[in-house]
């Protein structure tokens, strides 16, 4: 859809930048040594650390993704946020102190720390990049995403506005402005999502979203035998019915348009069709909104609520509603949510999203998204597969890692964990209410899942529309800019000064840091731009794999089994990346990208971790079994 | 060669038992997950009972692993602090 650009989200949003790049030149003036620019010099306070990482953690995916997942398949979507924080307890309970005692300023140290071993050295730094990477990719895609309504202007052009930003914060002052940035991002974040929060409760529910939503027409038509005959005979269709999955459709001449209509069958011959939103690419490359171009402004917003029950009577709207009344009242209401597919026209490619009835009781109970009710046995799998990436991955995260470097003591550390833990935690409840709040308030751009957040903002008024998307993409930066940091200690501090054992000044690892941080701030524009289109959350859902099957396993054993030597830590790393990753290229979604078809993928499932997790831990007994005349403790 | 942490951290007399009570508590909060989970897995029908203040059972359950993670976080730290100042010096922050 179109967006109009709003002059006080460009204002806001050239402030927040100003400010984060203010804060960037004023810390590099007192960046001179590699502690502090790798680990903020070890003494950040335990609450501006804890919020801090609450900054850093709660990134594109948990602020766009889930509000965005949740806005399209409800409950299914709050489980990601289950499972991000879930995960803090096994940063916490287990990881948390042991690194903070081992390491130095990267997950390199802490995990070398024993060893001294070249191997190590080498599979670390590179697991720290990889994961980094991946993580870096819902990043960028998130930061385009926004500012096509924010400043009007091409996905690409946000994607390469943030990297910009965020290769000047990170190479100026490293770790210490990264730090603020995520801090001042963080508290923004929870603050501004709970007056939001307050304002969906204040409206309460109501049938219609909004004066001007767009209600989807329905017309009757008829089968004679095989061929679909509409009752209003002045209007020109094609004779076709296209199919995708379960679902047929019709194309009619509609007010100007070529529109598709889903062809829903009765009885005695009788038929429904029901108005569908579509996007038709040609064969050239145009694309097609409804059936005209984008600039027409025909592809509406969609989300509604169609029976609304309130205390058990049917009701128009509710009225202000508290925490609880607000879901119970979801809970017992009917809604209209869309439903996607794709078929052929000759050569065109159309995805419809067609509306689908849906329960209220369905959508606050898990299995819209996840295909766990009438699933096969490989979806229960994926499900599970995910839900343990989730719980193992956020303690394997480098950029959540190094945060620990920049405290100075254990109990600092275990006290901003557990800030971050309550700060994550609240943001997460208050998404649930996000995301069923933009699907019932007809905000959804089906075109894009990752804009349901900021595109309910908007429905409030362009001023908290301006602030929250400021936010959104300082959420992009801080995020970003914590990724770039640790790839960067990967490359300089691991690579370079540890691993090649170069001579190096404090001063000239900190030039390195900032060259690196320069080369991997590129290669994040470029991967953003590629992956343009795909759900933020669904991606970093990946990223945790990756970093679960990578790095989880080499920090557990390393920290709680004294016969892990460093090759069988090395193994572990290498069996995590590949498979993980290996596994992910063969998977159904990435062969939908392919151009290919799901059913067609090599792996079924979309989320390797139930494999690729105990893989690298059997890697590491086998291999450390096999090495053990190289154990520290002889 | 740099190794060591960039904050200088004073020897941890509590470390041993801080890890066992936190393999502890860990084991605790995956077994409410993994319930959870399972749940989720075999028995979603299940979860959209309506159990307490007009909510179903998943969406009160995933509240109360939100609220149990930062509960247990704050007890763990009350009883690692603990451990601490028993074990080490006085005055010693580790």
């Amino acid at each position: 859809m179109i967006y109009d650009v709003s002059i006080w989200a460009v204002i806001i949003f050239l402030s927040f930048v100003a400010l984060v790049l203010g804060l960037s030149f004023y810390f590099a003036r007192k960046t001179k040594s590699a502690s502090s620019y790798y680990a903020a010099g070890g003494n950040i306070h335990w609450g501006v650390n804890g919020i801090a990482f609450a900054g850093d953690y709660l990134s594109a995916a948990s602020f766009l993704g889930i509000c965005g997942m949740i806005a399209y398949a409800g409950f299914d979507g709050f489980l990601y946020s289950i499972g991000y924080l879930a995960g803090w307890v096994v940063a916490l309970f287990v990881v948390a102190e042991p690194l903070k005692r081992m390491g130095k300023f990267t997950f390199t140290d802490a995990l070398d720390s024993k060893f001294n071993s070249r191997p190590v050295k080498l599979t670390a730094a590179i697991s720290t990049l990889v994961v980094s990477l991946f993580y870096l990719i819902p990043q960028m895609v998130g930061a385009g995403d926004l500012v096509v309504p924010l400043l009007g202007l091409p996905h690409w052009v946000g994607v390469v506005i943030v990297g910009s930003i965020v290769i000047l914060i990170v190479a100026t002052a490293g770790m210490t402005s990264t730090t603020y940035v995520q801090f001042i991002k963080g508290g923004l974040l929870i603050i501004v999502t709970l007056i939001l929060t307050f304002m969906i409760l204040k409206k309460g529910l109501e049938k219609n979203p909004y004066d001007g939503y767009h209600h989807y027409e329905t017309l009757t038509a008829s089968f004679e035998g095989d061929q679909l005959i509409l009752d209003d005979t002045t209007l020109t269709y094609s004779p076709e019915l296209y199919v995708t999955g379960k679902n047929e459709f019709v194309k009619v001449e509609y007010k100007g348009n070529e529109r598709y209509f889903q062809v829903v069958k009765g009885e005695d011959n009788t038929a429904l069709l029901k108005e569908s939103l579509s996007v038709t690419e040609t064969k050239d490359g145009k694309m097609f909104y409804n059936g005209a171009p984008k600039t027409d402004r025909q592809f509406y917003q969609v989300g509604h609520i169609q029976r609304l029950v309130i205390d058990g009577k049917e009701v128009e709207s509710s009225g202000a509603l508290n925490p609880f009344s607000f879901l119970t009242g979801i809970e017992d209401s009917e809604m209209i949510i869309y439903k996607k597919g794709v078929f052929k026209d000759v050569d065109d490619k159309v995805t419809v999203y067609y509306p689908a009835l849906v329960p209220g009781k369905t959508i606050l109970k898990p299995g819209s998204y996840f295909k766990i009710v009438d699933g096969t046995i490989w979806d229960k799998i994926n499900f599970l597969s995910l839900m343990l990436a989730l719980f193992m991955g956020t303690s394997a995260l480098p950029h959540v890692l190094i945060r620990y470097y920049t405290v100075p003591s254990q109990r600092a550390a275990r006290k901003s964990t557990i800030v971050a833990i309550a700060a994550i935690g609240f943001f997460y409840i208050l998404t649930l209410y996000l995301g069923l709040g933009a699907m019932v308030n007809g905000v959804n751009d089906m075109a894009s899942s990752n804009m349901s957040g900021p595109l309910l903002a908007k429905s409030f008024g362009i001023g908290i529309f301006s602030i929250i998307s400021a936010i959104a993409f300082a959420t992009v930066l801080g995020t970003v800019s914590g990724l770039i940091v640790a790839s960067s200690g990967a490359i300089a501090h691991d690579f370079m000064d540890k691993y090649l054992n170069k001579k190096m000044t404090d001063q000239i690892k900190v030039r390195a840091g900032k060259i690196s941080a320069f080369a991997v701030g590129l290669i994040a524009i470029m991967l953003g731009i590629a992956f343009k289109g795909m759900n933020v959350s669904f991606l970093v859902g990946l990223a945790f794999a990756v970093a679960a099957s990578a790095n989880l396993p080499a920090i557990i054993m390393v920290i709680f089994w004294k016969k892990t030597t460093g090759k069988g830590v090395a193994a572990s790393i290498i069996t995590g990346i590949t498979v993980s990753i290996g596994l992910i290229l063969f998977s159904p979604t990435m062969f939908e990208m392919y151009g290919l078809a799901k059913e067609a993928a090599w792996f079924p499932i979309d989320n390797p971790g139930i494999i690729s997790i105990p893989l690298s831990f059997l890697a590491l007994v086998l291999v450390s079994l096999r090495t053990k005349s190289e154990r520290v403790d002889k | 060669m740099l190794h060591g942490p960039a904050a200088d951290l004073k020897d941890d007399k509590s470390a041993d038992r801080k890890s066992k009570l936190g393999l502890k508590f860990f084991f605790v909060y995956l077994i409410v997950y993994v319930v959870f989970v399972m749940l989720c897995l075999f028995y979603p029908d299940f979860t959209g009972t309506r159990v307490a203040f007009g909510l179903n059972l998943a969406v009160l359950y995933g509240f109360f692993l939100i609220i149990l993670a930062i509960l247990m976080g704050f007890f763990y730290h009350l009883a690692c602090s603990r451990l601490e100042d028993k074990l080490n010096e006085k005055g010693e922050e580790v």
